[in-house]
């Protein structure tokens, strides 16, 4: 599904990614983990083609298309979606407007006429539902005045509206209390389907005992050093990362 | 749902000037240039009593002695007023019982922009009095109206059936010297609106007039005067789309409010003429005046509007809150790309008690253009208790356009309240990102964005403007960042 090789990144001149090689299938859950500053939330951005950074060398394949040639919004269609570790506010922009607005720009792009209103009215009442999430968020502006745990939720609730075939979260599970992570970890694994495939980042192995991946990476100074099961992240969070460090 | 924020930015990647079409019908038209003879003509024209004649000469006499005023953030080459036909009219003029016997052409036009009558007429519930030029051509539901005593006819009519409501309040809230661009309306206004709201009746439907420049080099000079006496309220919209032309078009119009005891008049435009190109070469200049008296105690009146148009804006609506326990509202959005300028604001005058006014204004500046918020808020001695609210928000789309706040404050007493907020703020970089990143693209997403940021106006319009506002505002900045 996607295919990543050889990837090399900058910003202002300065290297963050140095190289990096990843493969995912459908159906799987990657994890990426490391210390701060290694390079993980960059990765996410290069995916979904946040333009301040500089792609040096290296590709990005993904179902068949080169993302690196695409704008960040054809990505987007084309199923990449990203869970910002810090959502923005847009005032004055209901959760709905903003929702339809993407569903139908997505509906555009692959030649589909807009999704009726009661249609969406229905898909929105359906999504809330499964994750659990309360009614009103939907009628708040986009992040305004939301919580930490509110904003990591309803960026789980956009990701269930448009059903993205790999979905990169990136530290969703930081500022989180225990209550607000189950539900993210739950939404998550609601969405789990056999053709579809999540991109997890995170610092801490918390989130990784309700979100189950299948393959681990460890990410350091821009590069994955080590690549393993589920056991490798009990195996970080006991030994810490001055282990992997050593190692490097 | 019709407000489909996607069709509306469907709609923005069209590109050209939407209205820019004009509709060629016959034309009786003055002489170019004005002189004493063309106030007759106008006046003759129009079978007008004499005393109106005689206030019109005045304004022009007057007029003769003013000067052009150059304190707004404005630049424009003079203006020639010798240059100009003053008085343009359909020229078949019968009184009509049915759509079928409106000119074909004039049907075709209100196709294009959408406001067929007859479609007003069953589905909407509003009352439209559509006016090509200067001479009303259809004025629909008055039956309905006439029932409850309400009168909403053009100017014209009004001179003619109702003269002495006209001459009691004619040019009492505006005098015809008030300013150089009033005096102008005064001595040259073609038509224009008329509406009483009686005693203790809330008018039922929305009134709503669609003003049309339609002819080269016919300056526009509506005259609109609304008078909710004791006890009624109405709200009246207003809005505007102009047909695209090569020259500057001068456009000065006048609209009086006059609320008496416990009256509300609540008044909404969308002014959309035509911007000028790219480079800003044509487009309309816009030299406004509009104002409104809350004469009896516990009366009110609100402005809303929508400025998306015009080469040159300039315009003030403002309150006179004379009576006690008054309130004075303004909400605007403003938005200027290319190079167009705006030099808008409000005026809240407070003589009574206790009175109350807001002034919400949202400023979007794209382009080239230069958008400046002009703002008088005055509390006089008497006005004891008073309170005012500004808020002056300025939203910046690329590092070429300008923003300007001068908000003016007088306070003469102690006991009344003035608050002012203002912001500047830019579409940020991490919002588009955002936007982007869920499929939408940059357009849709300042479209987006620059609704959100206005919501707090356009939740003040009636629903059908605050729809075609939407559209507007997103068409109005189209290629605005690139």
């Amino acid at each position: 599904m996607l295919s990543i090789k050889n990837l090399r990144a900058s910003i202002n001149g300065k290297e963050i990614l140095r190289g990096i090689n990843l493969e995912i299938r459908p159906g799987e859950v990657h994890a990426i983990m490391g210390p701060n500053g290694t390079g993980k939330s960059t990765l996410a951005s290069v995916i979904a083609g946040r333009d301040i950074f500089e792609v040096e060398e290296g590709e990005i394949i993904f179902r068949g298309k080169n993302l690196l040639e695409m704008p960040v919004e054809d990505r987007s269609s084309e199923g990449i979606f990203l869970s910002f570790q810090y959502p923005v506010e847009i005032p004055g922009v209901s959760i709905t407007n903003f929702m339809r607005t993407a569903v139908n720009e997505q509906r555009k792009y692959h030649g589909l006429d807009p999704m009726p209103a009661n249609e969406f009215l229905a898909k929105m009442e359906e999504k809330k539902r499964m994750l659990d999430i309360h009614a009103k968020l939907a009628n708040r502006s986009v992040n305004e005045g939301f919580s930490g745990g509110e904003k990591k939720k309803n960026e789980i609730f956009q990701m269930a509206m448009l059903e993205p075939a790999l979905a990169i979260l990136d530290e969703t599970d930081s500022g989180l209390d225990i209550d607000a992570l189950k539900v993210v970890a739950n939404g998550v694994n609601k969405l789990r389907r056999p053709d579809n495939a999540f991109l997890v980042i995170t610092h801490y192995q918390r989130l990784l005992d309700y979100i189950v991946p299948d393959i681990v990476h460890v990410l350091f100074d821009g590069r994955i050093v080590r690549s393993g099961g589920k056991e490798l992240a009990m195996e970080l969070e006991e030994k810490g990362y001055e282990w992997i460090k050593a190692e490097a | 749902m019709e407000n489909d924020p996607n069709n509306i930015l469907d709609e923005v990647t069209k590109g050209e000037y939407k209205y820019g079409f004009y509709t060629d019908i016959e034309m009786e038209t003055a002489p170019k240039g004005l002189s004493e003879d063309t106030i007759r003509f106008i006046s003759a024209k129009k079978n007008e009593p004499g005393w109106l004649l005689e206030f019109r000469l005045n304004a022009y006499r007057k007029w003769l002695g003013m000067t052009e005023p150059t304190w707004a953030h404005l630049h424009h080459p003079p203006i020639n007023y010798q240059d100009i036909i003053y008085y343009a009219a359909p020229k078949k003029k019968k009184e009509l019982a049915s759509l079928d016997e409106v000119d074909p052409e004039l049907i075709e036009t209100f196709n294009k922009l959408g406001i067929s009558l007859e479609e007003q007429k069953r589905l909407t519930g509003v009352a439209v009095d559509a006016v090509i030029d200067s001479v009303s051509v259809k004025t629909t539901f008055s039956e309905t109206l006439e029932k409850q005593g309400i009168i909403f006819c053009s100017f014209s009519e009004a001179v003619q059936k109702v003269p002495d409501l006209v001459k009691q309040y004619l040019g009492t809230v505006v005098p015809s010297d008030d300013n150089y661009f009033a005096a102008l309306n005064s001595a040259v206004f073609s038509d224009g609106s008329f509406c009483y709201i009686p005693k203790g009746v809330r008018c039922p439907i929305e009134l709503s007039t669609y003003f049309r420049i339609n002819a080269a080099n016919t300056g526009q000079f509506e005259r609109t005067l609304i008078i909710g006496d004791e006890g009624s309220y109405v709200s009246y919209m207003e809005g505007c789309t102009a047909p695209m032309r090569d020259e500057n078009q001068l456009h000065a119009a006048i609209v009086e409010i006059i609320a008496l005891k416990d009256a509300e008049v609540k008044y909404s435009t969308v002014q959309n003429w035509y911007p000028g190109n790219k480079q800003g070469e044509g487009g309309i200049y816009n030299f406004v005046t509009k104002r409104g008296i809350c004469k009896g105690n516990n009366s009110k009146i609100s402005w809303t509007q929508v400025e998306t148009g015009s080469a040159i804006t300039w315009k003030y609506p403002s309150v006179v809150l004379m009576g006690d326990n008054t309130v004075g509202e303004f909400y605007s959005v403003a938005v200027t790309n290319n190079y167009q300028q705006a030099d808008t604001g409000s005026k809240m005058i407070h003589l009574g008690r206790n009175s109350k006014s807001t002034i919400i204004s949202k400023g979007i500046s794209a382009g080239h253009s230069s958008n400046s918020y002009r703002g008088l808020v005055k509390m006089t001695k008497r006005a004891l208790n008073s309170r005012n609210f500004s808020q002056c928000d300025s939203l910046l789309l690329g590092d070429k356009c300008g923003a300007h706040t001068f908000p003016y404050i007088k306070t003469e007493n102690q006991s009344s309240i003035v608050e002012h907020e203002a912001t500047t703020s830019k579409i940020s970089d991490d919002q588009l990102f955002y936007c982007n990143q869920r499929g939408i693209s940059t357009e849709s997403a300042i479209g987006l964005i620059v609704n959100g940021y206005a919501r707090e106006v356009l939740k003040q319009l009636p629903m059908e403007f605050a729809v075609e506002a939407q559209k507007l505002l997103a068409i109005s900045l189209e290629g605005s960042v690139g």
